[in-house]
């Protein structure tokens, strides 16, 4: 749509985010506000409902000390748009679109619906293409493609944050096409912002990136926005671009808090916990803009960062995002204590499109491989529980060989501190670990390839 | 003009006014872009109408139209292979209209008009024709026989009926009464389509799945509730069946999920073979796609237009499998306009009336004689996905399926997370309709399938009870026969319920394999328990010989041994 601004004199009435105006008759669904309110910064907002006796308008910035009958609220005659283009790279920009980095706004290539329409599900390919991170964890066991969205699940005091910036600074594109990086920070403190962009220095990428930062004093409102910019920069650039782009959302908890928010704003019937019942459409809106499409080269990949509230998986976050999510890197506490780096607990971790990476874009047994590591470990794992009760003496052998292996996985091949490993290095890596256990011991992995396997030793 | 108007928008609903001829799930065309809506709810001359496209960008004012008509599924020739959105409009035609992104107002039917097809009357002029008779046939997919039936609100005498290539809306005869007779036919999708009688569900519906298939099978027409927590692979299972299970017809419902999924079926499906006909797999596939980031109100229709879909073939005489990936997504959507609507909410937000129309579609399964001579038989088997809360079953979505579903394949994390998969819960899974199939598994699978299956049943309850015993007091505490129960379980888990939808050799299992896997391992049990007796220690049992048996067994498809 693109409408003529109306200007209207006074609003009747404002509670929380929302303010309500009799007389704008004209008013549009969606419909894009300004709001002016004398001596007080501009607000924006958005019509969310409209009828003969009141427009309600949802607004965006801090309604602190707005005065309804004092305001003039225009209609824009436009609905929310972001302004896309290859020249926002390298900038940084607050949650709303506004620039932080003090040059000027953006003039764009284009000017993208924020709440876009939804990618036609037959107009999608499949993602398949390996994208090496570096981390073992996730290139061995929970592979991660292009075009996927693969969610952190983190916690308070874990290193969520660090895992993604790592993966962002060592992902590489195996061809070297070009790429970016767009990070949106949803309710950071400063702290957290700082830390991930300095690795971003350090690493170079700094100019291949958009920054959309809403930190933790910012409008909660403009949470439900910066992802939305950004993810219109990410459609322009994978799809009309052909770049490869990576988005890192942080912390998607934080979005949901401020879903909960205006739905209670709006004197909602809440469902589970409070939260609102369309929480899981509302995600997938963000969420189902991961992918690669037909006709073009680009692709978006999503790495969001969710903490799970008191550490609960069950939790309505990070229940709902992984039931949209194409798999979850699951954080875990007690490998964090042990110090391991990066703490991931590959049990409940999973990546949903890890077969169509895998295989001809890493290994031929690289399936079989990991299906072993996983029953080994999570023998090994049951084993644990069981020796601390009955002890390690109690065990029968194949358990107590589990146990042993066990230690040295999350030793040798989870925690890898600061080293980068090819993928060729991971998977030799668990088959070393493999090798310390007698064959009896791993029916997942069939004679050919462990004739495989010997075939590379002998040629190397 | 003084027509009807909105007068207010709010998300997917609008109120129009005045509609005072308004019918509830009338049809009904929302602004200048027309944007296609139904109406649920009527207050005087003001109707509300639950949209199925977006919203923004409506403005108050804006003309609204009726159309007399509720929403109805467009049926005959082309369905097959097709991929609709939830109101039935084909998906590739929106692409090609408006590109990679869905827009909204788009018009597209369900069925190409320019198509033609070869029909073949089989009605004789001056016969007197009630419903579902057949009028003749149309070859769909290669191979696939479309019978063109009499609708079932039409009966009358034969004037007219010419061999002939038509396209779907052209008449290819017409009764005496001067109605005409086409290809296409609608039906409102909200509506359970006709049988002339229901019949027992007495034949098993083959999965493919050895776990299904051997311990928890459900018959033709049978319907089964699947609930598991994220990740537990609920897909990977509706996906299995579509491809393996023994269905002439798949029709797939894929419910507010990943769009990735559906990209995945897309790609896959047309390379597959049906191993029935050796055709391509997509040729007896039918897929509804109304994605989590689609409009609810869509993905709410999108399960009642798959039904009907499934009803429209069953009618033809087929055996139709309607997997439907997630119920609860339908459920939640309800939900979503319900509290829009400011309805009094139930137990978690649901409307009071989740049960009731759950249960509706639920029994819209079922075995039955169509109308029409001949008696054909024809079958709607529901497989129904569910998505619980924290993977919590006693949500209300979950229970209500359980009051209505004919078995229960329970889906556990910690299995998933143990990569034993398919991850049954094989305590909590129950299937009613097990003992009504168990002749034709004796007959086809092997003899003693009853007796395997309860001694499978009886191990797996042992080994569950030794290993408490033994988390307590350490496995080498135990007995050798206790070891040796210990050992037959894990080959049943990884033997004979553990099946690898990733392995070519082994995706699906045809009923021998199946029991030649089962067989194999009790075997091994029994003549074991008897060396054990007769003063053998767990040390001369032979675990390595018997893996390896079962590993040639399980990656030979057919399961002969070598
Ligand atoms: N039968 C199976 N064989 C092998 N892997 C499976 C099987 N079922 C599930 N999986 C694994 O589990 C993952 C999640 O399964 P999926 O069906 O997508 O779960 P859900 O739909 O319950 O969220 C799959 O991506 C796959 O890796
Ligand atoms: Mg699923």
């Amino acid at each position: 749509m693109s409408g003529t601004p109306r200007t209207y004199a006074g609003a009747d009435s404002a509670a929380g985010p929302l303010l309500t105006v009799s007389h704008a008759h004209r008013a549009v669904l969606g419909e894009w506000v300004r709001i002016a309110a004398p001596g007080q910064p501009a607000r924006r907002g958005q019509v969310i409902d409209v009828s003969r006796g009141a427009t309600v308008v949802q607004v965006f910035e801090d309604t602190v000390g707005l005065a309804p009958a004092g305001t003039a609220v225009t209609l824009t005659g436009d609905i929310a748009r972001a302004v896309v283009g290859e020249e926002l790279l390298g900038r940084v920009f607050a949650g709303s679109g506004a620039p932080l980095d003090g040059l000027p706004p953006p003039v764009g290539s284009a000017r993208r619906a924020a709440w876009a329409a939804p990618l036609n599900p037959v107009c999608r390919r499949k993602p398949a293409d390996f994208i090496e991170t570096g981390i073992s964890a996730i290139d061995g066991m929970n592979t991660l493609v292009r075009g996927q969205k693969l969610p952190i699940f983190s916690g308070a005091g874990l290193p969520g944050l660090e895992l993604a910036a790592r993966v962002v600074a060592d992902a590489r594109t195996t061809h070297g096409e070009p790429f970016a990086v767009i990070f949106v920070a949803v309710g950071l403190t400063q702290r957290e912002t700082q830390h991930f962009l300095q690795r971003f220095e350090a690493s170079e990428a700094l100019a291949r990136s958009v920054f959309y930062l809403n930190r933790t004093g910012d409008p909660t409102i403009e949470r439900l926005l910066a992802p939305r910019l950004a993810l219109a920069q990410a459609e322009y650039l994978a799809f009309e671009r052909g770049m490869q782009v990576l988005v890192v959302l942080a912390d998607a908890t934080n979005y949901c808090e401020a879903l909960r928010e205006l739905g209670a704003a709006r004197e909602e019937i809440p469902g589970r916990r409070g939260y609102p019942g369309y929480m899981y459409t509302d995600l997938a809106t963000i969420f189902e803009r991961a992918g690669v499409v037909r006709g073009a080269e680009g692709s978006i990949t999503q790495l969001p960062i969710l903490s799970m509230p008191d550490d609960d998986i069950t939790h309505p976050i990070p229940d709902l995002t992984g039931y949209i999510t194409e798999g979850q890197i699951v954080l875990s506490r007690e490998l964090d204590r042990r110090g391991v780096f990066p703490p991931i607990d590959v049990l409940p971790s999973l990546s949903r499109l890890m077969g169509a990476g895998i295989g001809a874009g890493t290994a031929p047994d690289h399936r079989r491989w990991s299906d072993q590591l996983y029953a080994v470990y999570a023998q090994g794992r049951e084993a644990r529980l069981t020796a601390a009760i009955v002890g390690e003496s109690g065990l029968p052998p194949a358990d107590r060989r589990a146990l042993a292996f066990t230690e040295r996985f999350e030793k040798e091949f989870i925690d890898q501190g600061d080293t980068r490993r090819t993928i060729g290095e991971t998977l030799e890596i668990g088959w070393t670990l493999l090798e310390t256990l007698p064959r009896e011991d791993l029916h997942r992995i069939p004679e050919e390839a462990w004739a495989r396997r010997a075939g590379r030793g002998a040629a190397t | 003009m003084t027509g009807a108007r909105v007068v207010r928008a709010a998300g997917a609903l609008v109120e129009a006014s005045p509609l005072p001829q308004a019918a509830l799930y009338e049809i009904v065309r929302v602004g200048r872009r027309r944007l296609l809506g139904e109406v649920i709810r009527i207050q005087g001359e003001v109707a509300t109408v639950q949209v199925f496209e977006d919203t923004a960008g409506l403005a108050l004012e804006e003309p609204v139209e009726s159309t007399g008509a509720p929403l109805q599924a467009e049926l005959g020739p082309g369905l097959l292979g097709s991929v609709l959105d939830g109101t039935g409009r084909p998906l590739s035609r929106l692409a090609e209209q408006e590109g990679n992104f869905l827009s909204t107002g788009t018009v597209a039917t369900t069925l190409d008009r320019a198509r033609r097809w070869e029909f073949t009357p089989s009605a004789k002029v001056g016969a007197r024709l009630a419903a579902g008779d057949e009028l003749g046939t149309v070859v769909e997919n290669e191979g696939v026989v479309h019978r063109i039936l009499v609708p079932p609100d039409v009966s009358g005498v034969l004037a007219e009926l010419k061999a002939g290539s038509y396209s779907v809306e052209e008449e290819v005869g017409r009764l005496q009464d001067g109605t005409a007779l086409r290809l296409l036919q609608r039906w409102p999708v909200r509506v359970p389509r006709p049988v002339a009688r229901w019949l027992p569900a007495d034949r098993p519906f083959v999965t493919g799945q050895r776990v299904f298939d051997f311990l928890f099978p459900v018959a033709e027409g049978g319907s089964v509730a699947v609930p598991g927590g994220f990740g537990t692979g609920k897909t990977v299972i509706e996906q299995s069946l579509a491809k393996h299970s023994m269905a002439d017809i798949v029709v797939y419902v894929g419910c507010g999920e990943r769009g990735n999924e559906m990209a995945d079926v897309l790609e896959e499906f047309p390379t597959l073979e049906d191993p029935r006909t050796g055709r391509s797999l997509m040729n007896r596939t039918v897929l509804v796609v109304n994605t989590s980031n689609m409009p609810v109100a869509a993905r709410e229709a999108s399960v009642y237009l798959g039904l009907t879909i499934a009803e429209y073939y069953r009618d033809m005489g087929y055996r139709v499998a309607l997997m439907a990936d997630s119920l609860s997504r339908w459920a939640e959507a309800l939900r979503e306009i319900g509290s829009l609507l400011r309805e009094m909410p139930g137990e978690e937000g649901y409307p009071t009336s989740l049960g009731n129309r759950l249960g509706k579609l639920f029994e819209r399964a079922g075995r039955a004689t169509a109308l029409g001579a001949g008696g054909r038989e024809g079958a709607v088997t529901f497989i129904s996905a569910l998505s619980p809360p924290g993977g919590d079953f006693s949500e209300p979505v979950t229970q209500a399926a359980l009051r209505v579903a004919g078995a229960l394949w329970a889906l556990d994390a910690s299995l998933a997370h143990q990569r034993q998969f398919p991850a049954v819960d094989w305590e909590t899974s129950y299937s009613l309709q097990a003992a009504d199939v168990m002749p034709w598994f004796e007959q086809h699978g092997g003899a003693e399938w009853t007796g395997l299956r309860r001694e499978t049943f009886a191990l797996l309850q042992r080994d569950r009870e030794l290993r408490e015993v033994a988390g307590l007091v350490g496995p080498d505490a135990l007995e050798d026969q206790d070891r040796l129960i210990l050992e037959t379980a894990r080959l049943l888990r990884e033997f004979l319920i553990g099946q690898s939808a990733y392995d070519p050799a082994d995706a699906s299992s045809p009923v021998t394999k199946t029991w030649r896997l089962a067989d194999t391992i009790l075997r091994f049990h029994r003549e074991g328990t008897a060396a054990l007796a007769g003063g053998g220690t767990m040390a001369t049992v032979d675990v390595g010989g018997v893996r390896r048996t079962l590993s040639a067994l399980r990656a030979s498809p057919e399961g002969t041994p070598t």
